[in-house]
């Protein structure tokens, strides 16, 4: 592997990403899947980066996921969409921070729709303003959240308590990095880095002081693919595909995998423990799971926030073995305490709901 | 006595020199490298019949020696005018030539692997293009591949930057196809255990003794053609590479495990045949290649008169088109000539 002919690859995709001054819209299912992700982002950039970042609480689901699964037709979309613009126009912002994959996807297939066809645009702007009234401007710049992180990755980095270091041995930490379909396969040259080998989570890894595996079947879907999921009958292949995965980068020995997707880091992580059961299968070291993080909590972690606030209990895999090896120091005991500190109980199965 | 300058010291370039002076004329050939021969530097052996390019390249070279042509190795055209049916000459190394006319022979370039990415050219160690494998196949070449090993299993992937909308080239770059056979076939005979597999859209068997190559590469060598085109290629931890396709006639998709991987790169106007078209204010077609005055008779001209075209500058040529086609032009401004 020559990194020299990767770093070509970068220059050649490098994008625009605003440096302050953002409206943030947020994922429908990630606060469900990662619940602390999107808070760990606003505090960083909040608290640690002096950023102005302003959410709305009024704006809405893209609808990606139904327009993905031929639910929501394209006009209902790009009203939707229309709306979220008209929302940040208000509010006196032009530059939008998106915090799923799929929504970044929509908002920009829909902006270079309007400008390949004008008529589109013009089209939207009478539907919101007969259906709400509002108008709106289109952005002038779209970032993924995971763009805003990278481009401060390096000051993240400086001001953080941990390294991607194995501190007991002085090591850089094995990370994979996934990064969801929708983030460059659509438009390469939105995606800092391009398709086929995306710059964004590496540069965080690599300004965190990890190293980055490289492995086989390092583009491949990690098994949520709408259909694959949202059709009951389908979710084999999801599973298969995940596995598909594990079985590639386990060689290579992995301390952690981190995603920039809603979908990804949730099937990455609950996948394991389905094939555990399923197989008795594991693929990190002592027979546990390989931790699967999103780029907000490994950011937190770098900075030192308290895993349990972050909602790191929430992941299915244990994510301690990296907290070990990081060194970072944490309650064991008050995994599952509440933001009173009293415990509120224990994953139990409770039946798999089928 | 006329003089006639050459833009270009490849294969089309010395062979025009060659007939023109043959003809009586004065010919100046300004070529920008070094070393005279072009991409026929490129290549260790010529389909169809493995004629080692060295011959070819050191026939045109002693015809340079024999005949009484001027070079200008390592200068560059800077401008052309013309004016009362002259032209004046002005290159890089502070020369003025005038001239009566102008041959563009400036050739086409590789097309840059790199651009598809999903082949990883320039960043998995063993992938390579057609051109590096010829240099591995020169006699003191090295074919083996990680840890000193030998490659057990080898595909090759064609139409790289050829009949690829992604890549902006859509037309056919005509001899990757049989360059693709031919090297496969001289890999199975260094390495008679491997395995072979060729990936293709089309196998265009255009020219003489191509079809039979083809078949040969087949029933005697037992090379394995796939027709799908590679989506990606990744490396593992031994440094092989998983590759994935479909394969199209047996409609379903294909894993596999390659030791090596040769991308067969297209041909490409290039930025010297672009640099001649607006130096000498002629025309190119949509794919970049040099626009001649019409596609039958008047493939040696371009559209401004007094100067002419020669070889791959106009469209993808092998090594013996590329020969004919010059040969052609000497003669077409030869007859131009005599009637000024």
């Amino acid at each position: 592997m020559k990194k020299e002919g990767k770093a070509q690859v970068w220059q050649d995709y490098q994008k625009e990403i605003a440096d302050d001054h953002y409206f943030y819209v947020r994922s429908c299912i990630r606060q469900n899947f990662f619940p602390g992700s999107e808070q760990t982002f606003l505090k960083i950039l909040r608290s640690e980066l002096n950023k102005d970042i302003y959410e709305n609480p009024h704006h809405t689901s893209c609808s990606g996921i139904g327009y993905h699964s031929d639910i929501v037709p394209f006009e209902t979309i790009q009203t939707i969409v229309a709306r979220q613009f008209a929302l940040m126009t208000e509010a006196g912002y032009r530059n939008l921070a998106v915090s799923c994959i799929t929504s970044f996807g929509i908002y920009n297939e829909i902006i270079e729709t309007w400008k390949e066809f004008p008529s589109e645009l013009a089209k939207v702007r009478g539907f919101l303003k007969e259906a709400t009234g509002r108008e709106f401007e289109v952005p002038q710049n779209v970032a993924h959240a995971s763009d805003i992180v990278y481009k401060f990755r390096e000051k993240i980095g400086e001001i953080g308590k941990y390294k991607l270091v194995n501190h007991k041995t002085g090591e850089p930490l094995k990370i994979v990095e996934h990064i969801g379909c929708h983030y460059a396969k659509m438009f390469p040259s939105k995606g800092v880095g391009g398709a086929e080998f995306p710059h964004v989570l590496v540069g965080m890894i690599e300004a965190w002081g990890g190293e980055v595996i490289d492995y086989p079947e390092r583009r491949h879907c990690c098994g949520f693919g709408f259909r694959q999921y949202l059709v009951m009958s389908n979710r084999g292949y999801s599973v298969s595909n995940s596995r598909k995965k594990f079985e590639s980068m386990q060689p290579y020995k992995p301390d952690a995998i981190v995603s920039n997707c809603p979908g990804c880091p949730m099937f990455l992580d609950r996948w394991q423990y389905v094939i555990n059961e399923m197989e008795g299968k594991t693929y990190g070291e002592n027979g546990q799971g390989i931790p699967v993080l999103t780029y907000e909590e490994m950011a937190g972690l770098v900075m030192g926030y308290n895993p349990w606030d972050m909602g790191i209990q929430m992941h299915q895999t244990n994510v301690e073995p990296l907290l070990d090896k990081m060194g970072i120091e944490y309650s064991p005991e008050l995994k599952y305490a509440g933001t009173d500190g009293k415990i509120i109980g224990h994953p139990a199965m409770i039946g798999c709901g089928c | 006595m006329k003089h006639i300058v050459i833009i270009g010291g490849g294969i089309a370039g010395i062979e025009t020199a060659s007939a023109l002076t043959d003809a009586g004329h004065w010919v100046t050939v300004i070529e920008k490298e070094a070393e005279l021969g072009g991409k026929l530097n490129k290549w260790s052996y010529l389909f169809p019949d493995y004629t080692p390019a060295d011959k070819v390249k050191n026939d045109l070279l002693s015809k340079c020696r024999e005949k009484d042509f001027s070079i200008l190795s390592k200068t560059e055209v800077r401008t052309i005018q013309r004016t009362n049916g002259k032209f004046y000459v002005e290159t890089s190394g502070e020369q003025k030539l005038e001239a009566d006319a102008v041959v563009v022979a400036t050739g086409y370039e590789l097309f840059d692997a790199r651009r598809k990415e999903e082949y990883g050219y320039k960043i998995y160690d063993h992938v390579v293009t057609s051109a590096d494998l010829e240099q591995m196949l020169l006699p003191d070449g090295d074919l083996t591949v990680a840890e000193g090993k030998t490659p057990k299993r080898i595909a090759f992937v064609h139409c790289v930057g050829s009949r690829d909308e992604k890549s902006g080239n859509h037309y056919c770059s005509k001899v990757c196809c049989i360059t693709g056979v031919k090297q496969a076939i001289e890999l199975k005979k260094r390495l008679p255990e491997a395995e072979i597999y060729c990936f293709y859209m089309d196998l265009r068997m255009y020219g003489k003794h191509f079809e039979e190559i083809y078949r040969e590469a087949q029933e005697k060598y037992d090379i394995q053609f796939i027709r799908g085109r590679l989506s990606e290629a990744s490396e593992k931890i031994d440094k092989s590479l998983l590759i994935k396709a479909e394969d199209t006639l047996a409609g379903r998709p294909l894993k596999m495990n390659v030791d090596l991987l040769v991308l067969l790169v297209g041909m490409e106007a290039g930025k010297g045949t672009a640099s001649a078209a607006t130096t000498c204010g002629i025309g190119c077609e949509s794919s970049g290649f040099l626009k001649t005055a019409d596609s039958f008779l008047q493939s040696n001209f371009s559209e401004k008169e007094g100067v002419f075209l020669a070889g791959s500058c106009t469209a993808p040529m092998s090594v013996n088109d590329t020969i004919v086609h010059a040969r052609s032009a000497a003669m077409e401004v030869n007859n131009w000539l005599k009637k000024q």
